[in-house]
């Protein structure tokens, strides 16, 4: 009992930190002294990230419960060829940034956006693309927030060994106050810290790990004499094919580009120099901390070998491994990690409510129609009862949103990837070009992944992100055309 | 809108674009060679380096941090500072903010 207390400890004293930066973004936005003022500071935190704290939460708001429970656990499994996969992940940082890079933060300053759906609008002039990217962020978002919250949940039912409800109040309940109170700026600032205390958390446990497998060379034969699968690149009995691999290339690297809370980070940098050096921080960081965590889970197998599931392969060592502090320590790595994921998403369902939808079609766009204190509460409540929903529904999951969180991560690639992308840099774009892109996408996605045809390993993201692109070149032709006639 | 894409900065932050992709070939293809290169033949002829397969340790070990100074080497002599706002600010309800001044000191590098 003494020791589940030890636990728990370092993730109080951790939400109570979260709690207070919430606090000070608060007093820092109380300064806004008019509606659009608010709403900037509010939902982008008035564009003042420096470099660190940008690849924090371009890091923090990537990486989920699948980077240090989920991805391990399959590392467990099928070994070093998982890591490789992993791996892939590492560009994502320098990739987002680099390529969005400087016209985006210009353009989204031009046109005075907070959301990736502002800047479409103002791209698109469009009701029908916002009203689709509204839609399908609010519904993706929802069900991948609630995902978050049981996986974050059972982690700390598995580790602590408290009832799965204490968990997902403790930590649920947390994520949607500081959000809710704090907004943007104080959602980038926890993700700093809970970056900093992930990166803690993976060298932990790896070390442990090392350290009881009687040194990385011991580990890594124990591994061979298991099975020789495990050191390979393809993974035990070839489980991991190389075209499977590759198409990680698609959903993790140029995918990446598709996730709004990923790209929306890329328009509330400072100044350039935030964004070089967040390049170059990022990478460095995304790397070590891919790389710790699924190498933990790969050389895991050495030290326990005979776990029944790979999900069950953090936790446990953890548990074995870790005094009670460190274990507690490293339990809010992956619940700050989700954490981190959940309170952005927040953001911009509510942002996407409040200003994509209603001020721009009750009031016509003009924030400055509504009072600065109404809408002041009106963000705090949005905020406040999306969460709430989120959080009811995580303590009785509903199989509809676990079904549908299926398709959240591929599901925004498909809406996003094109419209933002080739809007950028592809003048000839238009809406009809988007909109095509965004149904086909979405349909022949969620087709192939229900559908499940053979293709040689490759993942439903490669055909769907091809349909998108060619939905979208040719939709735009087409509109082109019709407005020259 | 507005259509005055001759602005330097487009010109200067497509190129920079494009070197991060080049950056992304560059990675994949280390990525690609060490991992499949090294690692596609039999396990029991592996050679290790620090415990780990040389495919392992050279693919992921070494990849990113290489990966990491091949974009500081990039960003620090290709990537050029510049302003991000509109030289004339022309939007009234756009309260210029104390933090987001600071970023017309762009010394080129």
């Amino acid at each position: 009992m003494s020791d589940t207390l030890l636990t728990v400890i370092p993730v109080v004293l951790y939400l109570a930190l979260s709690f207070a930066v919430a606090l000070w973004a608060r007093k820092k936005a109380e300064s806004a002294d008019s509606s659009q003022g608010f709403l900037e500071d509010y939902f982008i935190g008035g564009r003042s990230m420096g470099g660190f704290v940008l690849a924090m939460t371009i890091i923090a708001s990537y990486t989920s419960a699948s980077s240090f429970v989920g991805g391990p656990g399959v590392a467990y499994r099928l070994g070093l060829s998982w890591v490789l996969l992993a791996m892939i992940q590492v560009p994502t940082t320098f990739l987002t940034l680099g390529v969005l890079g400087k016209r985006f933060a210009i353009m989204a300053r031009r046109t005075n956006s907070v959301t990736i759906t502002d800047y479409l609008r103002a791209r698109y002039k469009s009701d029908a693309v916002v009203i689709l990217c509204s839609i399908a962020l609010v519904i993706f978002f929802m069900a991948a927030m609630l995902a978050q919250f049981i996986g974050g949940a059972r982690l700390f039912q598995t580790v602590t060994g408290y009832p799965y409800i204490v968990g997902l109040v403790l930590f649920g309940i947390s994520v949607v106050l500081y959000t809710a109170v704090g907004g943007f700026r104080a959602v980038v600032l926890t993700d700093a810290i809970q970056g900093i205390v992930m990166v803690i958390a993976v060298v932990v446990v790896l070390l442990a790990v090392i350290n009881a497998g009687g040194g990385m060379e011991r580990c890594i034969s124990t591994l061979k004499d298991i099975d020789p699968g495990l050191i390979t690149p393809t993974g035990p009995k070839n489980a991991v094919p190389q075209p499977f691999t590759l198409s990680f290339w698609v959903l993790v690297g140029i995918g990446i580009l598709g996730l709004p809370q990923t790209t929306q980070r890329c328009m509330g940098y400072k100044d350039s120099r935030a964004m070089h050096d967040a390049m170059i921080i990022g990478t460095l960081l995304i790397g070590f901390m891919i790389l710790c965590a699924h190498l933990a889970g790969t050389l895991g197998r050495a030290v326990i070998p005979d776990l029944p599931a790979g999900d069950l392969a953090m936790p446990t060592l953890i548990v074995e491994l870790l005094s009670p502090v460190w274990a507690g320590v490293f339990i809010a790595g992956p619940l700050a990690a989700i954490m981190s994921t959940v309170d952005s998403m927040l953001l911009l369902v509510s942002a996407a409510i409040i200003k994509d939808l209603y001020i721009h079609y009750r009031l016509n766009g003009d924030a400055s129609r509504m009072s600065i204190v109404s809408l002041k509460k009106m963000s705090l409540i949005t905020t406040v009862v999306i969460g709430l929903m989120v959080f009811v529904a995580a303590i009785e999951p509903p199989d509809l949103l676990v079904w549908i969180n299926l398709f959240a991560f591929g599901g925004l690639e498909a809406v996003f990837l094109c419209p933002i992308i080739l809007g950028l840099y592809w003048k000839k774009g238009n809406s009809t070009g988007a909109i095509s892109s965004i149904i086909l996408g979405v349909a022949t996605f969620i087709t192939l992944t229900i559908a499940k045809p053979a293709m040689g390993g490759v993942h439903a993201i490669v055909p769907t992100t091809l349909t998108a692109l060619t939905a979208f070149v040719l939709g735009s032709y087409a509109g082109h055309a019709k407005e020259l006639n | 809108m507005d259509k005055q894409q001759h602005d330097w900065r487009f010109a200067q932050a497509d190129k920079e674009a494009l070197l991060a992709l080049g950056a992304y070939a560059l990675y994949f293809i280390w990525w690609y060679v060490c991992a499949y290169g090294m690692g596609s033949g039999d396990p029991e002829q592996y050679t290790y380096i620090l415990g780990l397969p040389a495919w392992f340790f050279y693919s992921c070990i070494v990849g990113y941090p290489l990966i990491t100074l091949l974009l500081w080497a990039i960003v620090r002599f290709k990537f050029k500072h510049m302003p991000l706002d509109e030289e004339l600010p022309e939007t009234e309800n756009h309260p210029a903010s104390d933090k987001t001044t600071s970023s017309n000191n762009g010394e080129n590098l």
